[in-house]
C-alpha cells in the first residue's frame, strides 16, 4: 500500500485548491476541450460529498439548474480543473448531504457559517 | 534488451497529461543480483542468471547456499535466466529498476491466479444453453457433445472440458512503462498483470 502511494505521488500534479468541506458552496472552473479549442466552464453549487483518497479522491457538487437538480463528480487529480473558489462556508451536521436531494427551494438552504 | 525480476505490488489509476484516467500496475523490480554468468565456452550459450528477494539461510539447501556464495550473496527466493542482456555483467553485480527506460514497451510474465476446478463456460468460454424452456432440463452450463459415436469410438485429445483453471504462466506483451522510480525500485506499467498482489513477475524489454 505504501509503495502504491509513492507511485501515485510521482504522478500527482501540483495544485493549490482552497480547503472546503461538505456544505460549502464552491465554484469549479472546469476546462472543456472542443475540437482543438479550450474554454472554461463554471460550475457553482453545494459540495454534498467528498470521498476516496489518494488519486481516487473525488468531490460531488450539486446545483439546481432550471428547477432540475444537477450533480457533478470531480476527481481532485483531474488536470481539467482550472481552479476552485469557495463562495460560502455552510453549517452542516453530516459529511454526506444526500438529504438535499429530497428537498427543494427554501428547505434546501444551508445556513452560512460566520467566519 | 535487459530484464528484471519484480514483485507485483498492486494496481492504481493515474491521470495522463491529456486528462485520461489510465489503469496501471506498480511493480517493485529489483534489486536483482547476478548469481551466474553463462558463456559459450562453459555452457554452450550466453546467459545471465539473476536472483531476487532474500531467502533465510536455514530455508535454503546447501547447494543453494554454495551457489549464492560463489556470487558473494545470500540465497534468493527466485532465480531467472535472461539470454537477452547486451552488455556483459559481472558475477555479484546488482541490477536495479533504472535499467528499464521510461516510455518503452515491456513484456511481463507471471503466474495467473488459480481459479480451481471450473466448468467449460468459465474455462473455455462456451456459450451454455441460454434457454430454460422448450424442454430444456437443468443442463444450462453443460458442454454438450464431445464427439461422434462408433467412429472414432474415442474422445479426441485436447477436447476442451472442465478442469483446473488458472495457475498458468502468462505473458502480457507490450505493456508501456509509464514511470520508473529508481529510489524505491518501482516500475509503473499501463494495464494489468497476471497473478495476485505480492506474486513474482519477470519483466523483459
Amino acid at each position: 500500500m505504501d509503495l502504491i502511494k509513492i507511485a501515485e505521488q510521482a504522478f500527482a500534479i501540483e495544485k493549490n485548491y482552497p480547503e472546503f468541506k461538505s456544505g460549502d458552496t464552491i465554484t469549479v472552473a472546469y476546462k472543456i476541450v472542443e475540437g482543438n479549442k479550450e474554454r472554461i466552464q463554471m460550475f457553482r453549487g453545494v459540495v454534498i460529498r467528498i470521498k476516496g483518497q489518494g488519486t481516487k479522491k473525488t468531490f460531488t457538487v450539486r446545483k439546481i439548474s432550471d428547477n432540475i437538480g444537477v450533480e457533478r463528480i470531480f476527481p481532485f487529480e483531474s488536470p481539467f480543473i482550472d481552479s476552485i473558489t469557495v463562495n460560502k462556508h455552510g453549517v452542516v451536521r453530516r459529511a454526506k448531504l444526500y438529504y438535499l436531494r429530497a428537498l427543494r427551494g427554501k428547505k434546501a438552504r444551508i445556513k452560512e457559517k460566520r467566519m | 534488451m535487459p530484464g528484471l525480476i519484480g514483485k507485483k505490488i498492486g494496481m492504481t489509476s493515474v491521470f495522463s497529461a491529456e486528462g485520461k484516467s489510465i489503469p496501471c500496475t506498480v511493480i517493485e523490480a529489483g534489486p536483482c543480483v547476478v548469481t551466474q554468468v553463462k558463456t559459450v565456452e562453459t555452457d554452450g550459450y550466453n546467459a545471465v542468471q539473476l536472483g531476487f528477494l532474500d531467502k533465510k539461510e536455514k530455508n535454503a539447501t546447501k547447494p543453494e547456499v554454495g551457489h549464492a556464495q560463489k556470487a558473494g550473496t545470500t540465497p534468493k527466493r527466485k532465480y531467472v535466466e535472461f539470454k537477452s542482456f547486451k552488455n556483459v555483467l559481472a558475477l555479484g553485480e546488482t541490477i536495479t529498476a533504472d535499467i528499464i527506460a521510461e516510455d518503452v514497451v515491456v513484456d511481463v510474465t507471471g503466474v495467473s491466479k488459480g481459479k480451481g476446478f471450473q466448468g467449460v463456460v468459465r474455462r473455455h468460454g462456451f456459450g451454455g444453453v441460454g434457454q430454460n424452456t422448450h424442454g430444456q432440463h437443468n443442463r444450462n452450463r453443460a458442454p454438450g457433445s464431445i464427439g461422434a459415436s462408433s467412429f472414432p469410438s474415442r474422445v479426441f485429445k485436447g477436447m476442451r472440458m472442465a478442469g483446473r483453471m488458472g495457475g498458468d504462466n502468462v505473458t502480457i506483451k507490450n505493456l508501456r512503462v509509464l514511470k520508473v522510480i529508481p529510489e524505491q525500485n518501482l516500475i509503473i506499467v499501463k494495464g494489468s498483470l497476471p497473478g495476485a498482489k505480492g506474486s513474482l513477475v519477470i519483466i523483459e524489454q
